[in-house]
């Protein structure tokens, strides 16, 4: 088969974009679940064709969806998830209980190893894992249930767990980040978690001891070197060599270290890719010159790739999961847009173009490479 | 049809339409006294994919923002388990389950 399988979540529908290895001609089928908010699409490492994909309105709620036909077909699958026990309350934004409400999936991270396990990271933030293929859903509550959950205030986008990074070699380890209580680690498949922000400094808790209270942005790993993790944070582009035990600030030479995205090359943990905007107050890149810029040094050392992105009158965002790297050589690189558009690279980014353009608002992208 | 069973037209918004691949209008047969509670418990055992949907899981409480006409009377807020209005009881009008007006 071959070929690459991108899935694009919009604020309207799903689309599905396939390609050739070269990565030039595409097609696009969709809108799937049209006029309803789909944040994020993910597809099984262990079986390619199973996609699953996250459905909400405020009006109607949640639905995933299933296929296991590479998106052509989708079946509705397990839509009840419930926290454990009495859930208690966390912080609102005045500071004031607020108690533990579910809102939506955003993250559905399918398991490296089993066709039939899939995570979920939802608002209000939680982590739940369906062992059926996501017909039924058991909440992971060591993780809201942990000492400082009652602490955790949401950030802008509501109180949202929004990265899950599976550990490659050890099923039993994972790392989840939620805005904006930061990152949570756990060592023993998802019952307890311990919180692993060491040295992450953020404006109005400049402690770099701040157990939680972070607005991580995404978390990126390459599986050949997992324990080196990626951040993107509210401000400020951070790296750890210990899964998350310690951060140091990579930023270097970025003309801004706000941002959503992070991701790692196919072929090189040292090559890392984040999309710089220019503050938490302008959702939009500096000059509206939508650049991504690449590391070939694991960070620091940062170059703007422009060549076929749009330099003028680019008042976008990118969405936290609206960045995705292909595993093909070389490697292709997709950015999707607030405006609808999707942008690719087939070089390591080196070049650009439009793959598709007026969608809805991305929200986000993910690729797979086909066997 | 057992005589202590009622036949409710329902009609869906259409999202949940498309959701439970039915047309613009069904009907259900309610068992006993037809209460919005009886005919959206009918509802979700024939359409379990629109469980979640028109009520929360658990509490059963209607989402915010969907609503319960009985005819052109909004019944919203009326307590789920009281007799539906006879309009709808005897067939001369639809129970209708109505997404929110939103936009701008």
């Amino acid at each position: 088969m071959g070929g690459v399988r991108v899935l694009v979540g919009t604020a309207k529908g799903a689309f599905v974009l396939t390609s050739d290895d070269g990565r030039t001609d595409w097609e696009v089928d969709g809108p799937h679940f049209g006029g309803w908010e789909v944040y994020h699409l993910a597809g099984s490492p262990v079986h390619p064709d199973r996609i699953y994909a996250s459905q909400s309105t405020s009006w109607f709620g949640q639905l995933i969806q299933r296929s296991d036909d590479g998106g052509k077909t989708w079946e509705p699958v397990g839509n009840e998830f419930t926290y454990h026990g009495v859930p208690g309350t966390h912080q609102w934004y005045d500071g004031t209980p607020h108690p533990w409400d579910f809102a939506r999936v955003w993250h559905l991270a399918p398991s490296l190893t089993e066709a039939d396990t899939v995570y979920a990271g939802v608002e209000d933030a939680a982590l739940f894992k369906s062992t059926d293929g996501g017909k039924s859903w058991d909440e992971l509550s060591g993780l809201r249930e942990h000492s400082t959950g009652s602490s955790w205030q949401p950030g802008a986008g509501g109180l949202c767990l929004h990265t899950i990074i599976q550990h490659p070699e050890d099923t039993d380890r994972m790392l989840v980040a939620i805005s904006a209580a930061g990152v949570f680690r756990t060592h023993d498949g998802g019952a307890t978690w311990q919180p692993a922000n060491k040295g992450l400094m953020s404006d109005g808790i400049p402690d770099p001891d701040a157990e939680i209270g972070h607005c991580v942005h995404k978390l990126a790993i390459h599986p050949s070197r997992p324990e080196t993790v990626f951040m993107q944070k509210h401000w400020d582009v951070m790296r750890s060599d210990d899964f998350g035990g310690t951060w140091t600030e990579v930023s270097g030479n970025l003309p801004t270290d706000f941002g959503f995205v992070v991701g790692v090359n196919a072929h090189d943990p040292d090559t890392v890719y984040v999309v710089p905007i220019k503050s938490d107050s302008e959702h939009y890149p500096i000059s509206g010159a939508l650049q991504v810029f690449r590391t070939r040094t694991g960070g620091n050392e940062w170059e703007p790739l422009t060549k076929g992105l749009p330099q003028d009158n680019a008042y976008v965002n990118v969405l936290r999961d609206c960045l995705a790297i292909d595993a093909l050589d070389p490697c292709g690189v997709y950015v999707g847009t607030t405006s609808g558009d999707v942008f690719a690279s087939a070089d390591d980014g080196d070049s650009w173009g439009p793959i598709v353009r007026g969608l809805p608002r991305v929200m986000s992208v993910e690729v797979q490479t086909l066997p | 049809m057992s005589p202590d069973v009622t036949l409710i037209r329902v009609r869906l918004p259409a999202h949940l339409r498309n959701l439970a691949q039915v047309a613009d209008e069904l009907e259900v047969e309610v068992p006993g006294v037809p209460t919005v509670a009886a005919v959206l418990d009918e509802l979700e055992e024939r359409y379990p994919v629109l469980r979640g949907t028109i009520r929360e899981h658990g509490s059963l409480q209607r989402r915010a923002f969907v609503r319960f006409f009985a005819g052109e009377e909004d019944i919203s807020h009326d307590p789920q388990d009281q007799p539906l209005p006879d309009a709808v009881a005897t067939g001369k009008q639809p129970f209708m389950i109505v997404g929110a007006m939103a936009g701008g």
